[in-house]
């Protein structure tokens, strides 16, 4: 088991400065493999439909996910709801690359999430802070990615979460050891992990920036506050122009640190998703906050 | 004596690990190369793990694809782990190939996906004595390998490790572990290869 996390770790360490786009249909799959995608994320409705129709979010549909396996060669993701053991045995056994335990579904458990430990496929979760992102590696989780918020376009919260998590491991490994239990309790995050932050100055896996990015400048504003990936959610099928957006987003990660690269890749790229200011989502609705 | 600069391919993949593992080698100066210009600084290159395609597409969309394969057609030593024997390979089942330098007929995928993924310990005589090990994350294999290719370790009967004069080639990834020795072997093979220039030079 403990070779199989390890081996789903490095997974996630294959990714590194690449982009996840959701997609949710084989058509879409194919435009972002195209575009330069490391992977895509299967999920019948992107965050900003699902946050307009409302409803509760589910996994998808398996044969909606089996079309895209099929059409594309990079691994394949998809989402199970928070604590939905159900729904990641199935996503398991359809062969899935990677389980997305996320807060952009309906969570089916209310205090509890899966014990990522007992899946051999890896899992991806979403946090706010090192708390959050050191409970789920607890649970056995193979790879962290900020929440943000997502389907807004709008990537105020990832920057926040992201800030937050660097600012906690900047903090960390200059705590003196007699410190770092209450750091711990402070933070409700696992002991044993804090020493490892502490002693390493890094997450136990990669961390990655998800929900809110919407332009190649975001992606690179992300990288560059310490993230080593991007997820693109509503981003790129919700602009005008999905094909360009897709590969200027992929160059703008790749080429964090070059504006020359990042001024070349943001012209005439149409409109990004319209977006929304935080200011008008009713705290009842946020994502970000569905997560124990 | 100048220490062999040896380049990572850094536009994805796991860029840092190769860093890491070339710094606990010593010896040589470590460059990331996203440009043409900085290709053209490095002795050697390390093509990383990480998504073919997305490197692949990254590598021509930047004008880097012809002056890399022109480096690698005159000498340049060249370590493709796992996505980079990919880029590599002369032919790919079932796509296109990317640089189209190794004579090699190479799988992507070949073991299945992510749950098939799988470590081992193995001796390779050409890295080591002592058995190394081997870390497979949706590895591909080599499945025909040309005259002029050295097969270097074979896994359950397929090739995951061969060499051609200056391109070195492994399914598998030493940068995600504490072993260091393919590092050791590339680079002195980039440091031979640069004495070589040198002497031809002066």
């Amino acid at each position: 088991m403990n070779n199989q996390n390890e081996l789903n770790k490095n997974l996630a360490q294959m990714l590194k400065g690449g982009v996840i786009m959701d997609v949710t249909n084989a058509k879409e799959a194919e435009i972002a493999q195209e575009a330069g995608a490391v992977a895509v994320m299967a999920l019948e409705r992107v965050p900003s439909d699902i946050r307009k129709q409302g409803g509760v979010a589910r996994m998808s549909d398996p044969k909606m996910i089996k079309e895209i396996q099929r059409a594309v060669t990079i691994p394949v993701m998809a989402k199970a709801r928070i604590g939905h053991i159900a729904e990641a045995q199935i996503l398991q056994s359809l062969g899935i690359d990677y389980i997305d335990e996320s807060e952009v579904l309906t969570p089916a458990d209310d205090a509890f999430h899966i014990n990522k430990f007992d899946f051999k496929v890896p899992f991806v979760c979403g946090a706010r802070n090192i708390g959050e992102a050191l409970r789920r590696i607890g649970e056995g989780a193979a790879m962290i990615r900020t929440k943000g918020e997502a389907g807004t376009g709008n990537v105020v919260e990832a920057v926040r979460h992201m800030r937050s998590m660097m600012a906690s491991i900047r903090q960390l490994t200059n705590l003196p050891k007699e410190e770092l239990m209450t750091f711990a309790k402070e933070n409700d995050a696992p002991y044993e992990l804090v020493v490892q932050v502490a002693e390493t100055g890094k997450l136990p896996v990669v961390n990655f920036a998800a929900g809110g990015i919407a332009t190649p400048a975001d992606a690179a504003l992300m990288m560059q506050l310490g993230s080593e990936g991007i997820f693109v959610g509503s981003g790129i099928f919700k602009s005008s122009n999905p094909v360009l957006m897709a590969k200027a987003i992929v160059k703008g990660t790749a080429f964090y640190n070059d504006p020359a690269v990042l001024a070349e890749v943001s012209e005439g790229l149409g409109d990004a998703m319209r977006g929304i200011e935080l200011s008008e989502i009713p705290d009842g609705e946020r994502m970000a906050q569905r997560g124990w | 004596m100048k220490r062999p600069v040896i380049g990572i391919l850094a536009l994805q993949g796991s860029v840092q690990e190769h860093r890491q593992a070339l710094e606990s080698v010593g010896s040589v100066e470590v460059l990331e190369v996203k440009t043409p210009s900085a290709l053209a600084l490095a002795d050697g290159l390390i093509l990383p793990g990480g998504e073919s395609t997305t490197i692949a597409k990254l590598l021509c969309g930047f004008g880097l694809s012809d002056p890399l394969r022109e480096r690698i057609l005159k000498g340049m030593p060249v370590w493709g782990t796992c996505a980079g024997m990919i880029l590599l390979a002369k032919e790919i089942v079932g796509e296109p190939a990317h640089l189209n330098v190794m004579d090699v007929t190479v799988r992507r995928n070949a073991y299945g996906r992510q749950i098939d993924s799988f470590s081992c310990v193995q001796s390779i005589s050409a890295f080591s004595r002592e058995p190394i090990p081997l870390v497979f994350i949706r590895a591909p294999w080599i499945e025909w390998a040309g005259e002029g290719v050295e097969v270097l370790c074979r896994v359950g009967g397929k090739i995951v490790a061969a060499r051609q004069e200056n391109m070195l080639a492994t399914s598998f990834h030493p940068e995600l572990t504490d072993n260091l020795c393919v590092h050791r072997y590339f680079a002195e093979m980039t440091q031979r290869a640069a004495m070589g220039t040198s002497l031809i030079q002066s």
